[in-house]
């Protein structure tokens, strides 16, 4: 086995042009579960809102002006070949430098303060990132970029469940977790569920679960199952695209599960706005 | 759709014939302010010292924009939660405030003090910062210029797109209109 030499800069380049393209051109697959929620919705208002959303990803992509003034916290997930080796510098500082040149470049949101509950001074160039690494197997690098909006963000959670509640207390903590955050999550979301692990592996996968094309479902019947009744539950709230009322306030429920101890149920809500955005390179 | 034009400031008797629901167009002047000029402002005013803009029969919008590029107006300018601003609301509409533009529900004190003080409430489009910010024609910080994004600028606006959420009646858009679909068979 040869190790693969990767310079740090090729890795900050990177980021720098994810953190453009994540923030000015939504994903193909929910362009298109946008679309197919216009033809559904049912309330006026709703579809007004929908189409709005439309005609907002067309000019962000088209003039290269950020889909939403809040270009998010960067939240960077790394899988790292073990036969990869960085040269230059570290792989956070290389991933930290390209958030950097990425929002001063493209004019994006700064939102990241220093001291969270005193002084809250902006660092200027939205650094640092929040990374998460996975060691997997081969020579390459995948970057995954989310920009992670405030507004949906504060409305998730994190819940400890007992054992013994199962399904149904998973899909009434998502649907009370939905209610509050009403209009100021902006949906339509997507619902990144984390089911299992430790409080802060549920947490993890949750964020995780937030960039799995729209159109798939869990693998597993099971989970799969969980995810549908969630969706018809969410979508029974009337909550509707940005809290005006509608029967699309959410567009896909994705779940990862995971292990966990026989006296736990921990179980994470990530809720994420329709401003869906991430983007993705491997190196 | 069908929208009708309102100009900002919001005449009194415009704010008092639109009603929950009613999707309109907004021209004219309106002043932005998020969470620090709300803290300030309301601190101002509770020490009795004279605001750094006058807020009488203004309309408040909740965002801060992206920056702009060199050639553009504004940068993305799409509304941030109000339900931040609650505390510092009714302070405001006390003294003169009269339309705020945001996102999300409020608390019952600031609908209790829109009906007070015969304001209203819109909401816009959440995410649609890109499309707004075709909407701004110009665009002048007044205050607070330390605070970057969160500095109070006023904006000359063309039709910008909004929905009346609360209105002098004590209409709400979200009890009416979630009601009305929540249990929907599809």
């Amino acid at each position: 086995m040869t190790i693969r030499e990767i310079d740090a800069n090729t890795i900050t380049d990177h980021v720098a042009g994810l953190c453009v393209k994540a923030n000015t051109k939504l994903p193909d697959d929910l362009v298109v579960a946008l679309e197919k929620a216009v033809q559904i919705e049912k309330s006026p208002l709703g579809r007004q809102a929908l189409q709005i959303i439309l005609e907002n990803a067309r000019i962000a992509r088209q003039e290269g002006t950020p889909l939403c003034q809040d270009c998010g916290v960067a939240v960077v997930l790394v899988e790292i070949g073990q036969d990869v080796h960085i040269t230059g510098r570290s792989l956070d500082d290389a991933i930290s430098e390209g958030v950097s040149l990425g929002y001063r470049q493209g004019y994006l949101r700064k939102s990241m303060v220093s001291k969270p509950f005193s002084k809250r001074e902006n660092t200027r160039d939205n650094t640092p990132p929040v990374i998460h690494t996975d060691i997997v197997s081969g020579n390459k690098i995948k970057i995954i970029f989310i920009p992670k909006g405030g507004g949906a963000e504060n409305m998730s959670r994190v819940a400890m469940l007992k054992p013994g509640d199962g399904a149904e207390a998973i899909v009434k903590l998502v649907a009370e977790t939905v209610k509050a955050a009403g209009g100021s999550s902006c949906p339509p979301l997507i619902i990144g569920l984390g089911i299992g692990g430790t409080l802060e592996k549920a947490a993890l996968l949750a964020k995780k679960a937030l960039v799995r094309p729209l159109e798939n479902w869990n693998e597993d019947i099971e989970i799969a199952e969980l995810e549908q009744k969630v969706l018809k539950k969410i979508n029974r709230l009337g909550i509707g695209p940005l809290g005006m009322g509608g029967t699309v306030t959410a567009l896909a429920v994705n779940a990862i599960s995971y292990p966990c101890h026989m006296a736990s149920l921990p179980v994470a809500v990530n809720l994420q706005c329709h401003s869906a955005r991430y983007a993705e390179v491997v190196i | 759709m069908k929208s009708q034009v309102v100009v900002s400031p919001f005449p009194n008797e415009d704010i008092k014939n639109l009603r929950t629901g009613d999707s309109i167009l907004v021209s004219g002047s309106i002043l932005t302010a998020r969470d620090v000029a709300h803290k300030r402002l309301s601190a101002a005013v509770e020490k009795g010292l004279q605001l750094p803009v006058n807020i009488a029969g203004q309309t408040f919008y909740y965002t801060g924009p992206s920056p702009a590029r060199p050639g553009q107006i504004i940068g993305s300018c799409g509304p941030t939660t109000s339900k931040r601003m609650d505390e510092f609301t009714p302070v405001l509409l006390a003294n003169g405030l009269k339309v705020m533009i945001g996102k999300g529900q409020r608390s019952k004190e600031v609908k209790d003090a829109i009906r007070q003080y015969q304001a209203l409430y819109l909401v816009t489009y959440g995410g649609a910062g890109a499309l707004l910010s075709k909407c701004v024609k110009k665009a002048e910080i007044l205050a607070y210029t330390d605070a970057g994004a969160e500095a109070v600028m006023r904006l000359e606006v063309e039709n910008f797109p909004a929905v009346v959420a609360y209105d002098v009646w004590g209409g709400d858009l979200f009890g009416q209109e979630i009601t009305r679909y929540s249990n929907f068979e599809l």
